[in-house]
């Protein structure tokens, strides 16, 4: 009788997936650290113009965001193809801007309230009188730091 | 009673669960900083005050019309060269006496400006002017004023302006945040962006 023995040879050993949901949620975890929730959803279209003398907008709660530009697709048959202003998830008027504006500084703490910046994500194709407008409404509204958000590029690819 | 183990739970789907979470964050959160040309409104004054009298020497007007059209001073511009118009009217230096600046490596041409600090670049825009290419000759006007002022950072302090800039915005930084802010702000005084944005005609 031989001294080794061999093995009955059972197939490659399973390996262990008892670790696999701390893995997952590790990953969860970054994930749920780093990012931030989409708060609302683009009714209007809005491809952004290219700019390389930008600043970074890093307080992700310290900005308000407007959105202006044509509806998009799905909203056209309601809403025709004239550049409209979003706030929040709603198409607004000019006129409610100011009190958008308002009821954003309310719900931040009062230290905070004169840091608020205002970004400006406005579609390309759109005419300035309407972002002048919003302006004049934000000038009004003494929301004077504004953020004209582009995307990363050469300004001359805005020209085509 | 014998005390009985207490039956272990079958821990086999956490990793799905856990995958089904993670995945939902992936859908709804971004994760992208967004990014722009920052700027500040002049606020709204109650009392119609006189506008201080500039010389017309020292205002550059660009107006972008609504065809996209650029004129630099009433004279059609390409493009391309409004950046290096603009820093050539900033640069001028053309001041004499108290207006002189002794920093400036412009011609001093007289029908330019006197002094960086009085000059004022006035943006104009048609209501129907495209907001692209509005940014584009917007983008262009702030350029002009980084290069300058990358210049003149490289030759007081060796380092670029808007290298400064981002220092002082990093969080993680860690050398003298003061010093940095005065040197900044030395640079700012030496070119004020001066960048009036009319209301349309």
């Amino acid at each position: 009788m031989s001294k080794f023995k061999k093995k009955d040879d059972g197939g490659t050993p399973a390996i262990s997936t008892a670790s696999l949901p701390d893995i997952v949620f590790m990953l969860l975890f970054f994930f749920m650290v780093v990012t931030v929730m989409r708060d609302n959803s683009l009714k209007v279209q809005n491809i952004l113009p290219f700019a390389d003398q930008v600043e970074k907008l890093d307080k992700k709660n310290l900005i308000m965001y407007i959105y202006a530009g044509k509806p998009s697709p799905r909203y056209q048959e309601t809403f025709g193809t004239e550049a409209r202003i979003q706030l929040n998830d709603k198409y607004a008027s000019i006129n409610d801007v100011q009190q958008f504006i308002k009821e954003e500084r309310q719900s931040k703490r009062e230290e905070l309230r004169d840091k608020l910046t205002t970004a400006l994500k406005v579609d390309k194709e759109t005419n300035m009188g309407l972002v002048s407008d919003i302006k004049q409404e934000l000038r009004k509204a003494e929301a004077l730091k504004i953020n004209y958000t582009t995307k990363q590029g050469e300004a001359g690819l805005n020209l085509d | 009673m014998a005390k009985r183990a207490a039956p272990e739970v079958n821990a086999g789907s956490m990793a799905d669960i856990a995958f089904l979470l993670l995945i939902f964050f992936l859908v709804t959160t971004t994760i992208e900083t967004d990014s722009g040309i920052t700027r500040k409104l002049p606020p709204i004054d109650d009392e119609q005050e006189e506008p201080p009298i500039l010389k017309q020497r020292n205002i550059f007007v660009v107006l972008v019309n609504s065809n996209g059209g650029l004129f630099v001073e009433d004279e059609i511009m390409e493009f391309k060269n409004l950046r290096q118009a603009t820093i050539d009217f900033l640069d001028n230096g053309g001041g004499l006496g108290d207006e002189a600046c002794d920093y400036c490596q412009g011609p001093g041409i007289t029908s330019s400006s006197d002094n960086p600090i009085k000059a004022v670049v006035s943006l104009q825009n048609d209501r129907k002017t495209q907001y692209g290419r509005y940014i584009a000759v917007q983008n262009e006007l702030v350029a002009a004023y980084n290069v300058l002022r990358d210049r003149e950072a490289n030759r007081l302090y060796n380092i670029d302006f808007t290298e400064m800039e981002d220092a002082y915005n990093d969080p993680e930084f860690q050398g003298d945040k003061d010093k940095l802010k005065e040197k900044i702000g030395v640079i700012k005084n030496l070119f004020p962006q001066k960048l009036s944005e009319a209301e349309p005609i």
